[in-house]
């Protein structure tokens, strides 16, 4: 573009900011200065611009994912038709309550990262119900990768801690009308009364190709086998010694008690 | 490994599962020997940026990411999108002045489709995708070239149709894009049939 | 009558059918595709496209004496993605269930070639006023298309439009059966392609040429 180019200026010596600014501009844009100071320019203002909307609006994009997240377990409280449950914390390692939450978290090997998470918390928030004194009900949120995404979810368990009450999931970024079929009812209708381990401890439950039978499989969804796969897969790993396994041993070890 | 790979070309294709890189695709596609450097330029350009990437994003962006550095508060995966878009155009610019400084004659049947790469969404994609699905370096290694060469076969093979095709008599209306179109769509179809496949 | 007014706005009006940037230019086909599954996706990608296409439009403009030609496309594409990541964090925090259903496509933007198309194209030579015109301009062009393949596919795949019964589905005792293909990606393509039919043959300048063999035909889509 030849008619952007001013002409050379004049070399002048001066100490105002404002006038370098306009010696600056004046040069020809060719000039190894110009190119590099108009790069850092345009990298600052447009880094500048993207962090402060990124920074400012944090709070409303966490506050929707919460709200997200809260409304996923109210609606499934709400159709199982019982009281609201008490979030508690546990340790994931024991299984048993903890007092706080530090916050911290730490890698997955390869070998036990069966639901492809990458990283574990060590203590987790889970959702007990007690009715006339006896725990009837626990909601245990999950996570796992799909095909393309991070499944996010809530389980419930009823008071023998391996029948399921009901699964949900509440995130998501599946093939839009093949995985996402995991959100519909006609397949989370599935779910309930299935178990999750037989009666040696080992983790059964799975989704299989076609039409689950038994209390140990449910139906696959005919193009989502793997976004299916990574439910069973999540499945595996919460209930697995890495996941909620302690908790749950803990809290079948005081009901026989 | 080997099933990421035909998954990425066949299954996952970026053109015509996803639809990613369209106004390129359709508009280069209407000979077969520019569709072909094009297809070649988008291989290799894939295959650099998707694991350049991977590790910008595994040791500076992803919550956590830069515990090495002793901030392992920080979570910049909001970064993503821009240092992709950086790595690309950059990839981009550099492959162009290294092909013209020493492989003139690559420089001049790939040169001027490198600029059209820089702004094709399959690349930016696949980066995307790659980061969504978690996959570590060699498995980004092959995911970049797989789906590089997945787009690569859906614009040879739709270059040859036009090319025969824009010798049939259609109605005025549908010549070019509009029979590229209905093309593309068919073409969709046929390659959803693969997502049946077991590998 | 109002001959200047009319053509100060003429970067406005002529890429709305005229010189459409989706039909005839190919440009922006990629997010066409897949958000216009149902009309509300479609219109929230549609502002989201005008905003940023105006915008980086001007900016570009305003500082287009002084990018450095080596540099202008990085330059431009730093600018449009930020535009975009602000974009997209709005939705996030505003539009919270619509920017989940849009997924990638808000930063997808970033590579629609309209928006660098223009820059490219138009940005770079004329004053910022001009360019804020034809970014909007094309903006719209690429909306209505966008909109109007969004109300086909929801109307015909799901009966409903914005979410709302449109036609008695025959699952709740009415006449109409859902067409699932339209809610496939392949649908798409068979509507913009009776789409570009339908704009060529009432404008028949567009009608493309039988192609003669001349070797780099059509090598650059700008």
């Amino acid at each position: 573009m030849p008619e952007m180019q001013p002409s050379r200026p004049e070399v002048r010596v001066s100490i105002h900011p404002f006038s370098w600014w306009r010696a600056f501009l004046a040069l020809p844009n060719a000039h190894p200065v110009k190119t590099l100071g108009v790069a850092l320019l345009v990298a600052l203002v447009s880094s500048l611009a993207v962090c402060y909307t990124a920074v400012a609006l944090k709070p409303l994009t966490d506050a929707n994912r919460l709200k997200e997240r809260a409304a996923s377990l109210m609606t499934l409280v709400e159709t199982l038709g019982v009281g609201v449950p008490k979030p508690r914390l546990i340790t994931l390692a024991d299984g048993q309550y903890a007092d706080r939450d530090p916050g911290t978290r730490a890698p997955l090997g390869a070998e036990r990262d069966i639901a492809r998470i990458g990283e574990r918390e060590d203590v987790a928030t889970v959702y007990e119900l007690y009715e006339e004194g006896a725990l009837t009900l626990v909601i245990l949120p999950v996570r796992g990768t799909g095909y393309q995404s991070t499944l996010k979810g809530y389980l419930a368990l009823k008071g023998d801690f391996n029948t399921i009450a009901a699964l949900t999931f509440y995130a998501q970024d599946e093939t839009p009308g093949i995985g996402t079929r995991i959100l519909e009812d006609a397949w989370t209708s599935l779910w309930p009364g299935k178990r999750i381990v037989d009666t040696d401890g080992v983790v059964r439950l799975e989704v299989v190709k076609g039409r689950g039978e038994g209390v140990f499989e449910v139906d696959g969804i005919s193009g989502a086998t793997r976004t299916t796969g990574g439910v069973t897969r999540l499945v595996r790993f919460w209930f697995g010694p890495d996941g909620y396994g302690p908790y749950i041993h803990r809290l079948k070890r005081e009901r026989a008690s | 490994m080997t099933e990421l790979l035909l998954h990425s070309i066949f299954t996952d294709n970026l053109a015509l599962a996803y639809f990613l890189g369209m106004c390129t695709f359709l508009a280069v596609s209407r000979r077969l020997e520019v569709a072909f450097g094009l297809g070649l330029a988008m291989i290799v350009v894939e295959t650099i940026t998707v694991p350049i990437c991977n590790l910008i994003y595994r040791w500076l962006l992803r919550d956590g990411a830069l515990a090495w550095a002793g901030r392992s508060d920080l979570d910049l995966s909001f970064l993503m999108l821009i240092a992709t878009i950086g790595v690309i155009a950059a990839t981009v610019q550099i492959l162009e002045m290294v092909l013209d400084r020493f492989f003139p004659g690559l420089y001049r049947s790939l040169g001027i489709y490198l600029p059209l790469i820089a702004v094709n969404c399959a690349i930016l994609g696949a980066s995307l995708f790659m980061v969504e699905r978690r996959y570590d370096l060699a498995e980004s290694v092959v995911y970049g070239f797989g789906s590089g060469l997945g787009w690569a076969l859906a614009i040879w093979a739709l270059a040859a149709m036009r090319e025969r095709i824009d010798e049939s008599r259609v109605p005025e209306g549908l010549r070019g894009l509009g029979l590229a179109f209905v093309l593309t769509g068919l073409m969709s179809m046929g390659f959803a049939v693969f997502g049946g496949l077991k590998f | 009558m109002n001959r200047r007014l009319e053509s100060r706005l003429q970067p406005a009006i002529e890429p709305i059918l005229v010189n459409n940037p989706v039909t005839l230019h190919v440009l922006g086909i990629c997010s066409a595709l897949a958000v216009t599954t149902s009309l509300a996706t479609s219109l929230v990608m549609s502002a989201a496209l005008i905003c940023v296409l105006t915008l980086s439009s001007g900016i570009i403009s305003l500082i287009r004496r002084h990018i450095p030609r080596s540099i202008r496309l990085i330059v431009q594409i730093t600018i449009i993605a930020s535009l975009v990541i602000v974009v997209d964090q709005l939705l996030q925090a505003y539009l919270f269930d619509m920017s989940k259903r849009l997924s990638v496509f808000v930063g997808l933007i970033v590579t629609n070639c309209i928006v660098l198309g223009r820059a490219e194209a138009f940005a770079m030579h004329n004053p910022p006023g001009a360019s804020l015109l034809d970014g909007l301009g094309n903006g719209l062009g690429y909306a209505w298309i966008l909109v109007a393949i969004g109300t086909v596919r929801e109307l015909l795949g799901k009966g409903t439009l914005l979410g709302a019964d449109v036609l008695a589905l025959a699952d709740n005792g009415g006449w109409f059966t859902p067409l699932e293909m339209m809610t496939l990606p392949p649908s798409a393509f068979f509507l913009l392609a009776l789409l570009v039919w339908g704009v060529r043959t009432i404008r028949r300048e567009q009608v493309e040429p039988v192609l003669v063999d001349e070797p780099g035909d059509k090598a650059a889509p700008r």
